[in-house]
């Protein structure tokens, strides 16, 4: 079953259009990053989901309930940590927690055991009786996560949650995160960090002015764009046999760089071994001083991807 | 389980309140200020502008001025304001608003804090102002129904806090905005009689709530009380400051729990 299910959400402030025709299927138990530059739209996303805010047009199900006609059973099933911590300062750890655990209807006794058993379990039981103005900025997101797991909820929602937090603190947020995702629970978060959604997400989709331009597995996006390959050469003469060799297993045209005696080309990852390729340039005479095979980061697809659709947006404004 | 679900939304309400409390306990300088302000009110405006004023026919201006003071606190929407949009700019109203809990309980619950602790500085302002001369001289009756309205009209005041908090949405456009509080309440007769102003001038405070509060919170502890100049509030302040109160509920309540609801256009 899926999790999170959304069919052409739309939502408009003004003149600009936050979300565009937007998709999105999360699977059960699974980690999806929404990718994006700012404004894309991953917070509107988050809203909607959430029942925050009303969608425009479109539809959506979260863990199995309609957000407009159900929102009220969206909401008994969902956790949400926002961008700012939203736990209040003039009360302690623990407070903060049992206010919301009453709030749940865990009962007095209920709640105040409930906050001791999360603070113990994030490791913040330490500073459960410290007034949260006292704690750290990354201690506070910590706590603000915690906060939204007072109830375990089928699907959490974090709208980036380790920006501006300190590296201790972030590698804290993130273990918690596969933890939850182990046992079950639906994470959807957002990030502007490439190296977060790699090592946490099993799905990444990229937005970009509210629409989606890309998605799939860390490694399925990176296969998209393939290996890149460096050619350095002795001869400038050499470049163009190079490229014809190396454009049997290109996915996009080769580029020269006869200055910097330089051809890069993107390849299908693993169409061709770097001994392979070498004994080939070899065979077709061109004498390479340098070969680099460079495996796809993410933020190569991202800039990549992002930049398609700000050309393709160009393009069509132009055409326009 | 139905007399359970019956029960949330006032438990829901109660736990808002109980956060709100909590807070101020843990905040020794916000308690102090809330509570201490008004005492500070009371001897400071009492000496300062008690030695130089007169209200007409009367003898002590402090007496004319304690309950004033009252209503002047009672109309303080500082606290409810900034705090309300704090919390919509931290995101602790979307984190509520995600909740499986009905939407108005936690405004209905900051406003019954807010009459908890209104009620504790009324207390301690009261007897200051004792101190410094103020008496109840009417029956038992009235006293406690001056009390009710002051209270009451704190709740109404509270709602209008609360959602001009909302609408403002950062704490220090608020705080700014809460300078403004000053002139609007002063423009009433909680300090001097408004007969000596002039008269497009009286007719505006005259039909400010904050002075037909102030008129039948006087009227009802048997204080000095200030000409009513012929405007109708303050020929029937009591009346006039119930209905200024139910206005307020009726427009603020429904205004603030819908912005609430549904929150934030951005």
């Amino acid at each position: 079953m899926q999790a999170i299910e959304a069919h052409g959400l739309t939502k408009s402030f003004g003149a600009i259009r936050a979300l565009d025709n937007f998709d999105l299927t999360v699977p059960e138990g699974t980690i999806c990053a929404l990718l994006g530059p700012n404004g894309a739209g991953k917070t509107t996303a988050i809203r909607i989901l959430a029942t925050l805010t009303r969608p425009d047009a479109g539809t959506a199900s979260v863990a199995g309930h309609d957000i407009s006609r159900q929102a009220a059973l969206v909401r008994g099933c969902i956790g949400l940590a926002g961008q700012h911590a939203a736990v209040d300062d003039d009360l302690t750890g623990l407070e903060n927690l049992a206010i919301l655990g009453l709030m749940h209807h865990l009962g007095r006794r209920g709640a105040w055991r409930r906050a001791d058993e999360l603070l113990a379990e994030h490791g913040l039981a330490d500073a459960a009786d410290r007034l949260v103005r006292t704690w750290s900025g990354g201690m506070r997101r910590r706590l603000d996560l915690v906060a939204s797991l007072v109830v375990r909820p089928a699907v959490l929602f974090l709208d980036e949650p380790t920006t501006g937090v300190d590296p201790r603190s972030r590698a804290a947020i993130w273990s918690s995160v596969r933890a939850l995702a182990a046992t079950g629970t639906t994470v959807l978060l957002t990030t502007q960090y490439l190296d977060e959604a790699d090592r946490l997400a099993d799905d990444v989709v990229i937005i970009e002015a509210g629409r989606t331009v890309a998605s799939g597995s860390p490694e399925e996006l990176k296969d998209t764009i393939g290996t890149r390959v460096v050619v350095a050469v002795e001869d400038a003469a050499d470049l163009s046999a190079a490229a014809s060799v190396a454009s049997r297993w290109a996915i996009r045209p080769p580029a020269i760089e006869t200055e910097q005696l330089l051809l890069t080309v993107r390849i299908a990852t693993g169409s061709v071994t770097l001994p392979e390729l070498v004994r080939y340039l070899e065979a077709a005479g061109v004498r390479a001083q340098d070969v680099s095979f460079r495996r796809p980061t993410l933020d190569e697809v991202f800039l990549d991807r992002t930049g398609d659709s700000a050309r393709n947006e160009a393009e069509k404004e132009a055409v326009a | 389980m139905i007399v359970t679900r019956i029960w949330w939304p006032v438990s829901d309400g109660l736990s808002a309140a109980e956060r709100v409390l909590t807070k101020l306990r843990h905040d020794q300088t916000a308690l102090a200020l809330t509570v201490g302000a008004p005492v500070v009110m009371v001897l400071v405006f009492g000496y300062v502008f008690g030695s130089a004023i007169a209200v007409p026919g009367r003898e002590n201006y402090r007496a004319f001025l304690v309950p004033g003071l009252f209503v002047m606190t009672a109309a303080n929407i500082t606290p409810s304001m900034v705090g309300m949009a704090r919390d919509a700019y931290r995101g602790v109203v979307d984190r509520f608003r995600s909740l499986p809990i009905s939407r108005v309980a936690v405004p209905f619950g900051q406003a019954a804090a807010t009459a908890v602790y209104g009620a504790v500085s009324l207390v301690l302002m009261a007897l200051c102002g004792v101190a410094v001369g103020w008496r109840i001289n009417n029956g038992a009756g009235d006293a406690l129904a001056a009390v009710g309205l002051l209270v009451a009209f704190q709740v109404a005041m509270t709602w209008v806090g609360m959602y001009l908090g909302l609408v403002l949405g950062r704490e220090e456009t608020a705080a700014q905005a809460s300078i403004l509080l000053f002139p609007v309440t002063g423009l009433s007769n909680v300090f001097v009689p408004t007969s000596g102003m002039p008269a497009w001038l009286r007719t505006i405070a005259d039909w400010n709530p904050v002075s037909a509060a102030a008129a039948a919170t006087r009227q009802l502890f048997g204080n000095p009380t200030t000409p009513a100049n012929g405007a109708w509030p303050l020929e029937h302040p009591v009346i006039a400051a119930l209905g200024w109160t139910a206005l307020l509920l009726v427009v603020f309540v429904p205004l603030c729990t819908a912005r609430y609801a549904r929150g934030r256009a951005g």
